[in-house]
């Protein structure tokens, strides 16, 4: 259920795309999701599947790649990547602060659609 | 028209939109010098009883509102108005979160100009409510401790986009695992600078440090 809202607002934008270059049938939807999302694959091509139903969509096929947790350092600047699965604190590599600010990583960015 | 498959640059962020009513409604309410506090937390965590808590503390002092959002019920909204602030009830319709249209809607059957503090309560649920802003000034999220000491390892987002963190039903912990300086560092990692208050609102242990935060936050604005 946390799916909905969001993958409703992808297929919106891809709908709206795909009315204004007059597409008969969008074959692929390419996203990219931030790592801190924490809806999966499976399931949002499942919603998109039940959403799209009936219009230009049905059956496009959604190509998800990962976007990193990029931090900022606050102390010297440093953006660095960060896996936000381990259980560990994050440390700028550079000057060793414990002070950073997110900069990317969360959301959800329509990049481009294969249609027909 | 051939059958070819072409390539269409959308490059559209879906939060965006969402994003730039919040930003309004944060510059529209720090005109109006009214501090919007949207508060998260599972159901069942205590968002009810710690808004109960806060009106009692600072009712006297600041002229407070709030707006109780639920999928379904009026349940949360008749029990905040039997403390005598305005409150009102937004039904979701099965949405799990609010989103800044929402409490745009909800903002505007309020009489924000002649209140110091409104109160979201938002839907209880760690994940959606923590991708769509909703204006707010402050985050506020509540994490009970039966729920675990391991949740910002399973709800990152949550716990980076508030501003504050309030462990609640600590009367619990002699019950239970929870280790709270465990629960502390993971919180921190996620975010070093928020601020964490232990509180019981069924004893009322630690809420005199949480209202004051809140007070000072209220004023400083």
């Amino acid at each position: 259920m946390h799916e909905l809202p969001v993958i409703n607002s992808i297929l919106k934008v891809v709908l709206k795309h795909a009315i204004d270059n007059k597409v008969k049938k969008v074959v692929a939807v390419y996203l990219q999701v931030g790592e801190l999302s924490d809806l999966e694959d499976k399931w949002m091509q499942q919603y998109f599947d039940y959403l799209a139903k009936g219009g230009v969509a049905e059956g496009a096929l959604l190509k998800i790649e990962r976007t990193p947790v990029v931090m900022k350092c606050t102390d010297c600047g440093l953006s660095y990547v960060v896996d936000i699965k381990q259980d560990k604190v994050m440390v700028c590599p550079e000057c060793g602060s414990k002070k950073n600010t997110l900069i990317s990583g969360r959301g959800y960015f329509v990049k481009n659609l294969e249609a027909i | 028209m051939s059958d070819e498959i072409r390539l269409i640059e959308v490059k559209e962020d879906i939060i965006a939109d969402n994003d730039a009513l919040a930003k309004k409604i944060r510059e529209d309410l720090r005109k109006e010098k009214t501090f919007l506090m949207n508060l998260m937390a599972s159901p069942g965590a205590g968002k009810t009883s710690l808004v109960i808590q806060t009106i009692r503390n600072l009712k006297e002092k600041l002229r407070i509102g709030v707006m109780e959002a639920d999928i379904d019920s009026m349940v949360d909204a008749e029990k905040v108005a039997k403390e005598g602030v305005a409150a009102i009830q937004i039904r979701t319709g099965g949405f799990c979160h609010m989103d800044a249209t929402m409490v745009k809607s909800g903002l505007d059957a309020m009489d924000t100009e002649n209140l110091d503090l409104v109160i979201l309560e938002n839907v209880g649920n760690l994940v959606c409510p923590a991708e769509f802003e909703t204006g707010a000034i402050k985050n506020v999220m509540i994490l009970s401790v039966p729920e675990g000491d391991d949740k910002p390892l399973k709800y990152p987002l949550m716990f980076s986009v508030c501003h504050a963190l309030v462990i609640n039903k600590t009367d619990f912990l002699a019950l239970s695992d929870f280790d709270v300086e465990k629960c502390r560092e993971r919180v921190l990692k996620l975010n070093p600078d928020i601020q964490i208050f232990e509180v019981s609102c069924k004893t009322g242990e630690g809420v005199e440090q949480w209202v004051q935060w809140l007070y000072d936050e209220v004023k400083a604005l």
